[in-house]
């Protein structure tokens, strides 16, 4: 009896649970309902930005839903070509800009449309740096944010080493100085707090190419990118001064806590060299003060900066009605309202100049800094960001770990990169 | 007191007392617990907070489950437990049935071919699953099965191990039983699955143990086929956790731990049977 | 009692399967059984393999369609500098790593076998790595192998006056430091299967030498390790393999320069993985997986030769 009646409840919670979930799905997708995907790499804050981008525009157009769909950086490229080829492409795609010639090669996205993105209005509104999306006449894509670098300080620990915690290190002599009186190590010579995190897998990379070489004279690559050009003096002083951060000044280890960010979170690294992405994490800081300002200047004032971005673009094989709602998408989050939006969340700069340059973003003590590096920032054109990072990585490793000189590891970096770019400029 | 003979224990006999046997126990004891420091650490900090993971004491001052906590509320560690869960029983199922089928076949029916058979699927082993993944990769692409529980499970429905070790085992089932069941009327699949696999449980709880630990840690092709969060394995879900932790080593302990857990459980319970599968499986194998 | 008559005495109708001989019905049957796992294992196994195979033919690479190129691939791979390094890091895993941990294991399951106290005790404890997730150790043996102030050998070290050791950030240090992981994990299974080995001696023959009067020692080369030569020979060909693909703990332990410090303990597997999916040079990627399981093959039957009964 007993079994019964739980059995005849059982059906009915049943029944009524099928219903409501039939009604549910009903109501979720209105019969002429628009579904196109969005896809970009795994990051916890630009996914959740995302998130909130998409609830907001399928606010305003009910009749579209768009699918957010993620993979971790290093497969990224691989999964958006592996779709193309098994004819199931995104609509929308993100892509970090050094990776346009491949997708254009490979089909993976398509011009944006001249009626709805003029090129004109592009060029007004939006930071120059978003030529690197231009190929002929057409543009294919629009960053919602572009990133730049600076220098991270530790305010707390500026003072205890008798450092005042609201001028920071406005060169790179004030930055070693810095570095030397807030470096700490134990009676067996490890570091316990180092004055400056280097990580030359993460930021550190681009701060040599874009920065330093450009700091001592040199130049990274030739004007049109296809020729290295940093196995000159200006680039071997480069490397001089940041493998000197370890083996002659001894105010930072690569490696120490594993990565450079993670000894600054920790509260173990006194300065750190990153970029915007990196606000969201710190943010998250509750041990000590921290502060932002402009990269150091080189003893003669010159000042550089890198900047990166990934833009969004509407996927090749988009058309139709999904091509119209991903360029009604594409536009949404280009908006100045999204990059509002991904600004507060992600902490990356708008890109479009009105929204970045304004007095309070300016004025603002964490994104000054990164905005006024904007003005003299450079970007690199790689054609494969992340062998090139590995050929930094190894020369800089085979200076620290194996005693190489800085102009053998230099020299052998720089024919690898050329012999990387020609074979990808032939294809 | 001299050796004993005891053919189901220490096949060098009993030794009682003699110094260089405590020697050797407490060498093995200090270098069981070396063996499980990892095991220990990964507890001991997945309970510490972030400030005192540099305190590098084993029992932590102040323990605390919150990072548990943390990393279980957004229901990852959940979802991909149950991936890597569902999986592995599924393969583990599939492999008991084919497997066996196709060893009680090549043991027990004679037909032309048979020999050639067995070989051929035993060259499989042979070839490294590095190899396949490849052309996996690229028919799973075309297929629709990248980012799909078929897609991770479908390599290892049946293994040529399993067929091995079944074929042993059926080898040693008497015809006479068979025989006589073909006489009262049963037919070939009856027979197979209601007299001769009885009769081989401890091949086939060997087998499952195997198949269940294999899948619930394969990570090389699950980390090729999915790209969706909520389709990672544990041991996938986990690696891309740690990555994405910036290095807060205390969350990724704790993921660890909860990785590692369940199985620490079910050894804890069947220690018996799984370590004599694995003899068995060993052994045979 | 006629074919066609059940057990119950009751004759049916004859039907067609009827008129087959006993020994073709069991041909039909065995076929039955057999057809779904032979296309099961001929489109898992056997046509990938062919496909890999002919993939290492091609220059294929997703975006542009297949050219066939001959040997190409596999020029390209003997010239090239970072595949020798990959090599010698591949060897190195297996020449350092199956002799250490046959021996370890046999040791300990030699004295392990002896002890009666707290046997199942200690043998849980070095069998516990063995069930956990390589990928989920790797993680813990990178924190592990930290610099100070948050590693924990390196701590160890320093209280012993001992520096502090660069381990995973060390172009010599870093492939053995990854390689004790992957010992650490694999030696409860082989202990295991020693001690079964060990059990199946019968007590008959150890007690027999005991009585003549042979040593402890003499024992075991003349009996016991004899008597193990199978157990031995299948660890040492299935550690080997094992070692020979290793890839869940270098891909974590060095998941932010893979295979570094200066590829140093890059292995074939991981080789292949980065071609195939990050830079998606499918053909030369196959070309690689080729070339692995030409290394398998070699060594597997190069031991089972070596250490064939004689």
């Amino acid at each position: 009896m007993r079994h019964a009646s739980i059995g005849k409840l059982f059906s009915s919670v049943r029944m009524l649970s099928t219903g409501a979930l039939a009604l549910g799905v009903l109501a979720a997708h209105p019969a002429s309902a628009v579904e196109i995907e969005y896809w970009q790499y795994v990051f916890e804050s630009r996914v959740q930005a995302m998130d909130e981008l998409i609830k907001e525009f399928e606010a305003e157009n009910p009749d579209i839903t768009v699918k957010q769909v993620t993979f971790p950086y290093a497969d990224y490229q691989t999964r958006v070509v592996a779709a193309k080829a098994a004819g199931k492409g995104p609509d929308v795609v993100q892509l970090f800009y050094g990776w346009l010639d491949n997708f254009v090669a490979g089909g993976l996205v398509q011009p944006l449309s001249k009626e709805k993105f003029p090129a004109a209005d592009i060029e007004k509104d939006f930071f120059p740096i978003v030529s690197a999306m231009k190929r002929g006449e057409d543009y294919y894509g629009l960053p919602t944010a572009v990133r730049s670098m600076a220098l991270f300080y530790n305010k707390n620990l500026f003072k205890d080493a008798g450092l005042d915690p609201n001028k920071p290190p406005q060169t790179l002599d004030e930055m070693i100085a810095a570095a030397k009186a807030t470096t700490k190590q134990d009676s067996a010579g490890n570091f316990q707090t180092v004055g400056m995190a280097l990580d030359i897998a993460r930021q550190d990379h681009n701060w040599w190419r874009e920065i330093l070489i450009r700091q001592f004279g040199g130049e990274p690559y030739s004007a049109d990118g296809s020729k290295v050009t940093y196995d000159s003096d200006g680039g071997r002083k480069a490397l001089d001064f940041y493998t000197g951060l370890q083996t002659g000044e001894k105010v930072g280890q690569e490696g120490f806590m594993d990565e450079g960010q993670a000894a600054f979170r920790a509260g173990l690294a006194a300065m750190v060299i990153d970029g915007t992405f990196r606000l969201a994490s710190f943010n998250t800081i509750s041990g000590f003060e921290w502060g932002v300002t402009e990269l150091p200047a080189a003893a003669d004032g010159t000042r550089s900066n890198y900047a990166s971005y990934f833009a969004n673009a509407i996927g090749g094989t988009a058309e139709g009605e999904k091509l119209e709602a991903a360029e009604k998408f594409l536009a949404f989050i280009s908006s100045e309202k999204a990059m509002n939006v991904w600004l507060d969340k992600v902490g990356e700069l708008p890109a479009r100049k009105s929204v970045a340059l304004s007095e309070k973003n300016l004025a603002d003590p964490i994104y000054g800094p990164f905005i006024r590096g904007l003005n003299y920032a450079h970007t690199t054109l790689f054609v494969d960001e992340a062998a090139q990072r590995q050929i930094t990585i190894d020369m800089v490793n085979s200076v620290l770990l194996q005693g190489q000189s800085t102009t053998d590891a230099l020299n052998a970096a720089a024919a690898k990169e050329q012999q990387l770019i020609d074979k990808r400029k032939a294809n | 007191m001299t050796t004993q003979s005891a053919p189901t224990t220490t096949a060098a006999g009993k030794y009682r007392f003699r110094p260089g046997l405590i020697v050797a126990w407490t060498l093995l004891f200090i270098g069981g617990i070396i063996m499980i420091t990892p095991l220990l650490f990964m507890f001991s900090t997945s309970l510490k907070t972030a400030g005192q993971v540099y305190d590098l004491r084993l029992i932590p001052a102040a323990p605390t489950f919150d990072n548990y906590i943390r990393v279980l509320s957004d229901g990852r560690f959940v979802r991909w437990f149950l991936n890597s869960s569902l999986i592995a029983v599924v393969v583990t199922a599939s492999c008991l049935f084919f497997d066996s089928l196709v060893a009680y076949t090549l043991a027990k029916f004679d037909f032309a071919g048979r020999k050639l058979i067995f070989l051929a699927i035993l060259s499989t082993l042979m070839i490294p699953t590095e190899m396949l993944v490849i052309p996996w990769y690229l028919m799973s692409s075309k297929l629709g099965w990248l980012d799909s529980y078929w897609g991770i499970m479908f390599p290892g429905m049946m293994t040529a191990f399993g067929v091995f070790l079944m074929r042993q085992f059926f080898e040693t089932v008497p015809n006479d039983f068979l025989e006589a069941a073909r006489v009262d009327g049963l037919n070939e699949f009856q027979i197979w699955w209601k007299i001769a696999m009885p009769l081989v449980t401890p091949a086939l709880s060997a087998l499952a143990i195997f198949t269940f630990l294999g899948n619930w840690t394969a990570f090389f092709w699950p980390l090729i086929v999915t790209t969706d969060k909520d389709l990672y394995t544990l041991p996938v879900g986990l690696s891309s956790f740690a990555v994405e932790q910036s290095i807060q080593w205390e969350m990724i302990m704790t993921g660890a731990a909860i990785a590692t857990i369940p199985t620490l459980l079910i050894f804890l319970f069947f220690q018996r049977y799984i370590v004599r599968g694995v003899m068995l499986g060993g052994v045979k194998g | 009692m006629l074919l066609n008559q059940t057990a119950a005495g009751a004759v049916q109708k004859p039907r067609a399967w009827d008129w087959l001989s006993i020994s073709t019905k069991q041909i039909v049957w065995a076929w039955t059984f057999l057809a779904v796992p032979m296309l099961f294992f001929t489109v898992v196994r056997f046509y990938p393999t062919a496909e890999a195979f002919y993939l290492s033919l091609t220059d294929w690479d997703f975006l542009r369609p297949a050219n066939f190129v001959g040997l190409e691939n596999y020029q390209t791979l003997l010239t090239d500098p970072v595949f020798w390094q990959v090599f010698r890091n591949t060897f190195a895993y297996l020449l350092i790593g199956t002799p250490i941990s046959i021996v370890l294991s046999f040791v300990i399951a030699y004295y392990l076998d002896r002890i009666e106290f707290g046997h199942a005790f200690i043998r849980a404890l070095y069998f516990l790595p063995f069930l956990t997730t390589a990928a989920a150790m790797a993680w813990v043996w990178r924190w592990f192998y930290q610099p100070p102030p948050i590693g924990v050998i390196n701590s160890l070290l320093g209280a012993f006056g001992i520096g502090a050791q660069p381990f995973l950030r060390s172009v010599d240090q870093a492939l053995p430091a990854i390689m004790v992981t992957a010992i650490w994990a694999g030696l409860g299974f082989q202990i295991i299967i020693f001690l079964a080995g060990l059990r199946a001696i019968p007590a008959t023959y150890h007690e027999a030498a005991r009585v003549d009067g042979l040593g402890e020692f003499t024992i075991l080369r003349k009996i016991t390790l004899p008597l193990l030569k199978p157990t031995t020979v299948f660890l040492v060909v299935f550690s080997s393999i094992g070692f020979l693909r290793i890839f869940d703990q270098v891909y974590n332990m060095t998941s932010n320069d893979p295979g570094g410090p200066l590829n140093t303990t890059k292995p074939l597997v991981l080789m292949i993985y980065q071609t195939a999916f990050s830079s998606y040079q499918m053909g030369y990627a196959a070309a690689q997986t080729v070339v692995l399981f030409l290394i398998l093959f070699a060594i597997s039957m190069g031991q089972l030769w070596i250490l064939r009964s004689r």
